[in-house]
């Protein structure tokens, strides 16, 4: 069978396969993802992302749980750091997943971060693709522990779970820019610890401030209270995510097109940026000049690094 | 442009002992050495540790046991490998065993033993000599040419 029809008939070893080498950048799995995008665009992707140690993974795992109730096949990306010493790492987040180990209906694949900044690996909104194609109902993506400004995620799902938990610094830290930015659905995560109505009054500012932004037929963020290892408040955070994933795709309504339109975009101009880049460096080599070299007659102020940049573009792109 | 392929092992403890820590100090060592280690921890089933292993595309498998129950779990991991035609996945253990299990083992297909007192330089070294990343999926069902 054609490597295709393999992949979207949900064979478990080949969509392993392909995971492999688009994260190893294969030039083969290339061309794998270019056959696979005509059968893509139907899973719902919703992404998890807040500080390490807040329960994302068992949330994903939990959630995941409603998701095959409703007979719905599940698809989770979960992404751990990599070293930026030695280039490895230790994915633990399938440690909380266990109970799915054996459902064919759920596909995990654990994924490091390969140095990309961020809170996803490179390789993570084609592999997304990969189990999309795959005919995975739902697709979770659960990012690395992140801090203040790792909104990739935003470009990469439907739908944005922004988890956090009582007493994580004061109030100020809610009114920053940037991942308090994205989330369509504020967990407050180990509801039962102290703090944690200040910590949904404080969303709740937030949602409040952040309104002005917001036109009348808006999203407007919602708050959810979890105890994710007991199983406490999951239903209500299902519910809000299909309530979500309802509001995008209402009748009528642009806003799941709105949605895809601006993934798509940014992953086109982040496709774009990667292949240009490339094909200047190689270029540049095919031509003998060297970076490094370079970089010595910058650091010997022979050259200014604007100047250099000058001249590669406008030879390398020639 | 493609990076090298890199190594990817599953740590995993089959069986019912709760002890951990051989099984952490060696995913941390893998670490280290560079390679992406799929930790999940204890108490796992033959059954759960290969469909990980095939769903995480993994190279080598790296079992842990301190409980006695290697009789059956390890060579019932390499049967379960088989039947999912994903016998190119090595598996190696770790752990306590009775010296006349150790033969017994390797025959049914285990690559390597490591006992209490084996250097951490030692397993990272034989990784490094006996196992490789695979072959481009695009190629062949099946490419590793294992040794």
């Amino acid at each position: 069978m054609d490597i295709i029809q393999q992949i979207v008939s949900g064979d478990v070893r080949t969509i392993a396969r392909i995971l492999r080498d688009i994260d190893d950048e294969l030039p083969s799995s290339r061309s794998v993802l270019q056959r696979l995008y005509p059968h893509t665009g139907k899973a719902h992707v919703i992404g998890f992302t807040g500080s390490p140690g807040v329960g994302k993974s068992t949330l994903v795992d939990q959630i995941a749980g409603f998701y095959r109730k409703e007979s719905k096949t599940v698809g989770i990306l979960a992404v751990d750091p990599t070293s930026p010493f030695t280039g490895g790492a230790i994915l633990g987040d399938r440690i909380r997943m266990q109970r799915h180990f054996l459902d064919p209906g759920v596909f995990i694949r654990s994924l490091a971060t390969r140095g990309q900044f961020g809170g996803l690996s490179k390789s993570t909104n084609d592999m997304v693709n990969v189990l999309d194609a795959a005919g995975k109902d739902v697709i979770l993506v659960e990012t690395v522990g992140v801090g203040q400004d790792e909104v990739e995620i935003a470009n990469s799902a439907h739908t944005t779970v922004l988890v956090t938990i009582p007493g994580m610094g004061d109030d100020i830290q809610a009114i920053k820019a940037g991942i308090m930015e994205i989330g369509n659905i504020f967990v407050v995560n180990k509801a039962d610890r102290e703090g944690s109505r200040k910590t949904v009054r404080e969303l709740m500012n937030l949602i409040e401030i952040n309104s002005r932004r917001r036109n009348g037929d808006d999203w407007e963020p919602q708050i959810v209270e979890t105890e994710a290892m007991k199983g406490r408040g999951i239903d209500k955070l299902y519910e809000t995510i299909e309530k979500h994933r309802t509001f995008l795709q209402a009748t009528g309504s642009e806003k799941w097109r709105e949605v895809v339109e601006k993934r798509t975009k940014i992953q086109l101009m982040g496709a774009l940026r990667d292949e240009a880049f490339k094909a200047v460096l190689e270029r540049i080599e095919a031509r003998g000049d060297s970076i490094d070299e370079l970089v010595r007659r910058i650091v010997d102020r022979e050259l200014d690094p604007y100047t250099a940049v000058e001249q590669i573009v406008d030879k390398g792109l020639r | 442009m493609a990076n090298a392929r890199k190594l990817r092992i599953l740590v995993a403890k089959p069986g019912l002992d709760g002890h951990d820590r051989g099984a952490r100090v060696v995913a941390r060592a893998f670490r280290d050495a560079g390679f992406e280690v799929v930790y999940t921890g204890c108490h796992q089933t033959p059954e759960q540790i290969v469909s990980t292993a095939i769903q995480e595309d993994v190279d080598l498998i790296g079992l842990s046991i301190l409980s006695g129950a290697h009789r059956y779990s390890f060579p019932r991991v390499i049967e379960l490998l088989k039947e999912n035609n994903a016998e190119d996945i090595s598996v190696i253990g770790g752990g306590i065993f009775p010296m006349e299990d150790i033969p017994r083992l390797k025959e049914a297909g285990i690559k390597e033993i490591f006992e209490p007192g084996a250097k951490l330089g030692e397993i990272i070294e034989w990784v490094g000599t006996n196992i490789s990343p695979r072959m481009d999926a695009d190629e062949s069902g099946s490419a590793r040419v294992s040794g």
